[in-house]
């Protein structure tokens, strides 16, 4: 069971959210390039390590928070504000 | 040697004491004509199907750990070929044929059992849903039947068809569906391609990817290096880390699902069923085990093993369709990786190296595609060109908007 710190709520299990994938995914820029709209649509990273996922907190303040995980551990090294830049442990 | 009944008497009388390695365990050679990453079941029949298909012999499969341990060990053993979409719908009935032929094909029993897959529906738009799959199936040369409440009910009684939420008003059963021995088939594929002379090699994991300009010429592993004239790469889950080391990036992400397993019983439920109201699909194997599996986890993840949340919501998807799973025990449960799409459909295909070619993607599906797959890779590798029946499954699609999206969810896998 993961255990997500929410920067309003504190610690909450991970039943409570709904995961919102890669946070590191920028909206599409508005041009004609197709190119463009399928990175930003289809491209995610996929590291077997640590990785900068959404997690929506649905069942409780319903805002997003931005988490640090690791996708073999399932360790969260850091969770904080959308705005906020989480550093990779060492 | 070829096992008969004949055999089985002979080996018998003599204590079951001289039956021979089912393939030998090679030193890997420095080079080959087409070298395989992943022991899987996809990875060894598309040996397999070089070898007998195509007379391409000279061929390694490399597997990091052992055969049978990666996701062909690790499915609810459903074969099935109950889709909707034209290429899909061909795919996989290509691939209920194969099975249909395969243990006389690889003279090794897989336990092929056609007891029918049994998808429940619980309300009128869900059956007009079901209705129109069950006819582009049967346009496509399909077996599918409409059931209503009292045809399903002779087939699986215990069902609860008054539940409350969602009373079963019927299903779309495909009678050729069914279920396999996941592990006999990788067994056997194993030592089908043995016998013709490729080189099953455990315990060797491919580290890196060596080319020389645009074209690929071997790989790198934790047991040295291999020269190939081609590469192909079926490594389930883990195809974006393959894909990584030749600088190619795919529309994959990698997530854990779950199966589950109870104590044996008597016989309950002779055919496979899916809750159509939440995902929830069950069987019962041939040591009695309710064996059943439900939705991904929900988030990226490489580990092998689930969370508690997505099995209460396997578990809660079980009690509403067959309330007597409450009284009994869970015996195992495990998590495998699963590759999961943006559209939910698989990829097989060349790629822009040359002579590097792609089998992944596959999502939930992979098992009841294995033979089909190994099929259509072959013939890929074989001849530098997509087979027919998988040319619909190209990278390409998500460029030109030619997806199969069998569900229609969007590009978010976690909800696929």
């Amino acid at each position: 069971m993961h255990r997500i710190d929410c920067p309003w709520c504190g610690v909450r299990d991970e039943a409570e959210f709904q995961y919102g994938g890669d946070a590191t995914v920028d909206p599409a820029p508005i041009s004609t390039d197709a190119d463009n709209a399928y990175r930003a649509v289809y491209l995610r990273c996929n590291p077997m390590g640590w990785h900068l996922e959404w997690w929506h907190h649905v069942s409780g303040c319903r805002r997003f928070v931005k988490v640090l995980r690791h996708t073999a551990s399932h360790e969260i090294a850091a969770t904080g504000y959308p705005g906020e830049e989480l550093e990779v442990p060492q | 040697m070829r096992y008969s009944a004949l055999q089985l008497l002979r080996q018998g009388l003599n204590g079951h004491r001289g039956w021979p390695r089912m393939w030998r365990n090679p030193e890997p050679r420095r080079s080959y004509d087409v070298v395989i990453i992943g022991g899987g079941g996809h990875g060894l029949a598309a040996a397999y199907y070089l070898a007998s298909q195509h007379g391409i012999t000279n061929v390694a499969v490399v597997e990091k750990g052992w055969i049978g341990g990666g996701n062909v060990g690790r499915n609810t053993t459903i074969i099935r070929s109950n889709y909707m979409l034209g290429p899909n719908i061909r795919f996989y009935e290509h691939s209920m044929k194969l099975w249909e032929g395969l243990e006389q094909e690889l003279n090794f029993n897989v336990m092929v059992s056609q007891r029918g897959v049994l998808n429940l529906y619980h309300s009128d738009g869900q059956r007009d849903a079901f209705a129109r799959r069950g006819n582009a199936m049967r346009l496509a040369g399909v077996d599918a039947e409409l059931l209503d409440a009292n045809e399903v009910r002779r087939l699986v009684p215990q069902l609860d068809f008054e539940n409350a939420r969602f009373p079963i008003q019927g299903g779309l059963l495909q009678p050729r569906g069914g279920t396999v021995r996941h592990d006999a088939v990788a067994w056997g594929y194993a030592r089908a391609a043995d016998a013709l002379g490729v080189d099953v090699i455990q315990n060797c994991e491919v580290t890196g990817i060596l080319t020389e300009g645009n074209r690929v010429v071997g790989v790198e592993t934790s047991r040295g290096r291999i020269r190939a004239g081609k590469v192909g790469s079926a490594v389930a889950g883990n195809t974006t880390r393959i894909a990584d080391m030749i600088g190619l990036a795919l529309p994959i992400e990698s997530h854990v699902l779950q199966a589950f397993v109870t104590e044996g019983i008597k016989p309950l439920i002779n055919t496979v069923v899916t809750f159509g109201a939440g995902h929830f699909y069950m069987s019962q194997s041939d040591k009695g085990g309710l064996v059943f599996g439900g939705d991904l986890d929900g988030y990226n993840s490489y580990a092998q093993r689930g969370n508690l949340p997505a099995m209460e919501h396997v578990m809660a998807g079980g009690m509403a369709i067959l309330p007597v799973l409450g009284r009994l025990r869970l015996l195992r449960h495990w998590g495998g990786i699963m590759d999961m799409t943006m559209d939910g459909s698989p990829v097989i295909t060349r790629t822009r190296v040359d002579g590097f070619y792609l089998n992944g993607g596959w999502c939930y599906g992979g098992f009841k595609a294995t033979p089909a797959s190994g099929w259509c890779f072959a013939h890929t590798i074989a001849n530098d060109r997509e087979h027919p029946l998988c040319e619909a499954f190209s990278l390409e699609r998500f460029r030109t908007g030619g997806l199969l999206d069998e569900k229609g969810v969007g590009p978010n896998p976690w909800i696929q």
